[in-house]
């Protein structure tokens, strides 16, 4: 019975190697740290000045980017939650939503919620920067969330409606707690992608991470450094949020398991 | 009809819908023509049936006979395309019932066992008491405590569904449906995903059940246990009844010849 039979298990699909990834990923991160630390000391005459002036950056960059994600989960759950329902009208709205914000740039989405909404009400740059990548990003966070909670198994839907439960029930307590563990990576990675797009409001006077280095450069025409350090910053702060993602799917991982 | 009755089933017809995708070559060409074609397949037809209170009934047949399909009607996992089905007074065949008092009533085992991966075995027996009843959330555990120290699983309040075997799975499910109350229990192939050694500690905990005057709708091919608690076998083949008798009467000579083919293969 207990008898061990020679199997490989498991070869078939790798498990993602904590250590080999990560390994990688202390290259860059710590390689990073290490220059922003490195160039300031080395030739503080640039570099500790740029790095004076950008913090106000960072913040501005993080204050968006959360605003943003945090807006972008509630529509991308109600649009999520709208591509699955049975309701015609409320499903076609939710598919022409994500069809539609999914195919325009989100460049144009930015500019169009500023200016060309602009001229009819007017909506601060900050508030207009979260608006616009709250909506693009909802979009892909609703495609998201639909696969993850037609990835729960079927049964599970008839287990909870044979115990009584509405379906709005069985969603909140049975198929939406097990579409958080399914959906945590892809959702991270969004999160991720924003941080890096929230670059792009930049261009509306938000005085985020990339409009201090360009306001530093313009001033100093020390482009070379500046852009440097502004990448370097933007790649600390992402690959530290890999990190997180990485830890909360392990522990969602030990949970559940 | 007696006011005995739990389940009736009346005229029972249920047809699916399917759609058959054909590949044709076209004569001559090598280049295939895919067509869709939509037929209709009758899953259950005019099948009629009483269970009466603390009954244990058991329906065997074939794969595709249809006995699935029946069972999932009973609490209106499928709609039934003709027909009625009452449980108690509730015509759960009715659009205007309110279903969720029906599957209060009804508890269902499924052959997947299908818990909820992402709570524990204690609570998954009794978050539908506190959802569902708003039951106390304390007094919902303690009950589930005693369910779960009912089917031998008193050590696992804490083990996530995946931490169990299939057995303990499938008596965890059978605790968590049994939380509710019900009057009535349908049991959807419940040994059919699992190892023999472990099969005879769900029958073991559907045998008690059984001798307390629960009554029981199961699809199964368990024989011993049909021997051992059912008072009616059921053989269906092709969404029609066949044949039904006591166990010992179907089993061991049944009338017709279908029938007798069908037991030659699993008896083997």
């Amino acid at each position: 019975m207990s008898e061990k039979i020679p199997t490989s298990d498991g070869t078939l699909i790798p498990e993602k190697k904590s250590r080999d990834i990560f390994s990688a990923w202390k290259i860059a991160f710590f390689g990073a740290i290490g220059l922003l630390i490195f160039l300031p000391i080395y030739s503080p005459d640039p570099f500790a000045r740029i790095l004076l002036f950008i913090p106000d950056g960072i913040l501005r960059t993080f204050q968006v980017t959360i605003l943003s994600i945090l807006l972008a989960l509630v529509i991308g759950l109600v649009a999520g939650l709208g591509r699955i329902s049975r309701i015609r009208i409320i499903n076609r709205i939710s598919t022409v939503y994500v069809e539609v914000i999914r195919g325009i740039p989100l460049l144009v989405q930015i500019f169009y919620i500023y200016y060309a909404l602009g001229r009819i009400v007017k909506i601060p740059d900050i508030a207009s920067a979260i608006i616009a990548m709250a909506v693009c990003y909802g979009a892909y966070l609703a495609e998201i969330i639909r696969a993850g909670i037609q990835s729960v198994p079927k049964g599970q839907m008839e287990a909870a409606l044979a115990l009584g439960l509405s379906r709005r029930k069985a969603m909140r307590y049975i198929i939406l707690p097990q579409t958080i563990k399914i959906t945590l990576p892809p959702i991270g990675n969004e999160f991720i992608a924003l941080l890096k797009d929230s670059s792009l409001v930049s261009i509306l006077a938000v005085s985020d991470l990339l409009r201090r280095g360009r306001e530093f450069a313009s001033r100093t025409f020390e482009y070379f450094e500046t852009l440097t350090i502004v990448a370097l910053v933007y790649l600390v702060l992402t690959l530290f949020f890999s990190w997180l993602v990485g830890r909360m799917e392990e522990r969602l991982n030990r949970d559940v398991r | 009809m007696s006011d005995n009755a739990k389940i009736r089933i009346e005229n029972a017809t249920k047809i699916f819908n399917v759609y058959i995708r054909e590949d044709e070559e076209t004569a001559g060409k090598k280049k295939k023509v895919r067509h869709v074609r939509k037929s209709k397949l009758s899953a259950v037809k005019d099948v009629t049936l009483t269970v009466q209170k603390g009954e244990v009934v058991l329906v065997i047949g074939p794969s595709g006979s249809g006995k699935s399909t029946l069972l999932r009607c009973i609490n209106r996992l499928e709609n039934l395309t003709s027909g009625e089905i009452w449980v108690d007074d509730m015509c759960v065949t009715d659009p205007k019932v309110d279903i969720r008092r029906v599957r209060e009533e009804v508890g269902m085992v499924f052959q997947s066992f299908n818990l909820f991966p992402h709570i524990t075995a204690l609570k998954n027996i009794a978050l539908a008491p506190v959802v569902v009843k708003g039951m106390e959330k304390t007094l919902a555990n303690e009950r589930a405590r005693g369910l779960l120290k009912r089917v031998g699983l008193a050590d696992k309040e804490n083990s996530y569904p995946t931490q169990l075997s299939g057995g303990q799975q499938q008596r965890v499910a059978i605790a968590r449906a049994l939380a509710m109350d019900p009057h009535v229990m349908l049991f959807d192939e419940p040994t059919s995903a699992l190892d023999p050694e472990m099969i005879k500690e769900v029958l073991d905990v559907m045998l008690a059940l059984a001798d307390e005057g629960m009554t029981m709708f199961v699809v199964s091919h368990e024989m011993g246990f049909a021997k051992a608690a059912a008072k009616r076998v059921i053989f269906m083949d092709e969404g029609e009844i066949v044949e039904e008798g006591p166990p010992e009467k179907l089993f061991n000579n049944p009338d017709k010849e279908r029938t007798q083919k069908f037991l030659k293969h699993i008896l083997k």
